[in-house]
């Protein structure tokens, strides 16, 4: 790292930290300032556009800039966007609203913290709107950070007014059986016996302790099972083991890159609803009327995807008028010999 | 022997775990055999583990390219090691739960690894767009194929696809931008994914049943008799 660059980020950190303590209250842009940010950077990027025409490529410094920009200006910004309903995402919450109160719904957290700013939405939405209708909840993990962001998104829900009033209580309505190694081995043993696999919950309870589980032998017991994944062992291997074997009825929330995978399954009807990615988060939100995180961060991926957009675009525009020129220059210089 | 015992181990797990899908009677030594996995996972924890000090303290130790990065490494491990075995700081005492609230192995999680495993994973979108600006070129057919259909998908979860088409009539709604965004993934992907999944599958028996054979020995090293 060359001095410059030392003294870059430590800029960049000492405006985050002063942004941090020395606003008072979170800044939000009127719609006007939003859409004349809007136009500037559009204005920016037109910019650019011409003087990549003219054979001037941007640096890479500038992409990053953009997407930057991107990601950071649209979360203080007050403008929304229309989210349209996607078939699966609708399958997932009409499974949901279809179980009568207390069926039980098992929830398999399989990711980690770098998934959580697509899978945690989704994990939120789902325990509200399970709890909002008195469904009852099963929480393990085959990832070992999985039952902690349980635990973070059990917390969130529990805050909101209307599931803080039901005044629900650990074991009875809900329960973390932690994680458990072993792949897709557990799901295959939990086909036999839960209790084999999970012995005692994330604090040490025992199975049998727990009113909620007691009578839980295997996936027959469960009503509806969701799984939240973000790669190995995930979606693919619940739906080849726990829902192929077991007849098990399942819906998904994947990552946006592993989404494309489960189309097969979706098709099949082994999955019964799949949400994909930020995208899926924030169509469930919309479904379930539950307007939450993802909402709001799909403007700045929305604003990052146009940026994107324009990059291909200005980099395909400059490759062609490049080859254009090469050609002619090749001509010109043919023509001479 | 030393080649022998282990082709036999992988023919008797093999044979027993097929013949646990198709015959009810020996379901139960399937579940049986796959808790060797367990405990095979347990000695893999240890040899992560173990080959991560090794290789770290190695670079410290000889003051490698990058060392600090080493010793950085080495010790987040060892912290993190430290407040989940000994429990520091956990309110209910050595016997409460590890990731308890207000443990020091709770507070590190929530408050360092999240937030740094996140921004990991957020630095992606850059270089995607960088690499999408400077790479992603419609330099033949098969390339400008793929760039029309990542465009499509990329509008179709931005506003500026549904607006875009929204004037599109009713009766050819799978020409708005969104609903040709959905045919994507569920007619031509689907069937991409397919072939690619049957595929993986015919591979794996083809290579399962090799194993079970003790045609393929690969695995077992270049290790001679």
């Amino acid at each position: 790292m060359t001095r410059g660059e030392l003294m870059a980020y430590l800029v960049i950190v000492a405006v985050v930290l002063l942004l941090a303590f020395a606003v008072p209250k979170p800044i939000s842009f009127s719609t006007t300032v939003s859409y004349i940010i809007v136009g500037f950077i559009a204005l920016v990027l037109l910019i650019i556009f011409v003087r990549t025409i003219q054979g001037n490529m941007v640096g890479r410094r500038i992409v990053f800039l953009f997407v930057g920009m991107a990601v950071i200006l649209p979360l203080f910004m007050t403008i929304s966007q229309p989210i349209p309903l996607s078939p699966e995402v609708k399958q997932v919450y009409d499974a949901v609203v279809a179980l009568k109160p207390g069926s039980k719904v098992l929830v398999s957290f399989d990711y980690d913290p770098p998934s959580a700013p697509e899978l945690q939405p989704m994990a939120e939405t789902f325990f509200r709107l399970c709890l909002s209708r008195d469904l009852k909840i099963v929480i393990m993990g085959l990832w070992p950070q999985g039952p902690q962001q349980a635990e973070i998104a059990m917390r969130k829900t529990l805050e909101y007014p209307e599931i803080a009033s039901k005044n629900l209580r650990y074991g009875i309505d809900y329960v973390n059986l932690g994680f458990q190694t072993g792949n897709e081995f557990v799901i295959q043993r939990m086909g036999g016996d839960f209790k084999s696999m999970f012995p005692t919950d994330l604090n040490g309870t025992a199975y049998d302790s727990l009113p909620l589980v007691r009578n839980v032998r295997n996936f027959s017991n469960i009503d509806y099972a969701f799984h939240l994944s973000a790669g190995y062992p995930g979606t693919v291997e619940w739906v080849q083991v726990a829902v192929d074997r077991y007849g098990l009825k399942m819906g998904a929330g994947n990552t946006a890159v592993q989404t494309t995978q489960m189309y097969p399954y979706l098709r099949a009807r082994q999955l019964v609803g799949l949400l994909g990615g930020l995208n899926g988060a924030a169509e469930f939100e919309r479904a379930a009327d539950m307007i939450g995180k993802a909402t709001k961060f799909m403007v700045s991926q929305s604003f990052s995807h146009i940026i994107v957009i324009a990059f291909i675009i200005i980099g395909n525009a400059a490759f062609f008028l490049g080859d254009k020129s090469r050609k002619r220059k090749q001509e010109a210089a043919g023509g001479g010999h | 022997m030393k080649r022998k015992i282990p082709v036999i181990i992988t023919s008797l797990v093999g044979t027993v775990l097929i013949l646990s899908v198709f015959f009810p009677p020996a379901e139960r030594m399937g579940e049986d055999f796959s808790i060797f996995f367990d405990i095979i996972a347990v000695f893999a924890f240890f040899l992560g583990g173990g080959n991560l000090v090794r290789i770290h303290g190695n670079k410290i130790y000889k003051k490698a390219r990058d060392w600090g990065f080493s010793a950085v490494t080495l010790a987040g491990f060892f912290l993190m090691l430290a407040a989940g075995l000994f429990k520091i700081a956990n309110p209910g005492g050595i016997a409460a739960d590890v990731t308890a609230q207000g443990s020091l192995f709770q507070m590190l999680y929530d408050w360092i690894f999240n937030p740094l495993g996140a921004s990991m994973y957020a630095l992606l979108a850059f270089y995607v767009a960088s690499a999408s600006y400077r790479a992603f070129r419609a330099k033949n057919k098969e390339a400008t194929i793929l760039l029309i259909a990542a465009f499509i998908i990329l509008l179709g979860r931005t506003p500026l696809g549904v607006y875009a088409t929204a004037w599109i009539p009713e009766q050819f709604s799978l020409m708005q931008i969104p609903n040709l965004a959905i045919w994507i993934m569920t007619a031509p992907n689907l069937a991409g994914q397919r072939a690619i999944m049957i595929g993986i599958a015919l591979g794996v028996i083809s290579m399962s049943l090799r194993l079970i054979l003790g045609v393929e020995r690969t695995y077992l090293g270049t290790d001679n008799e």
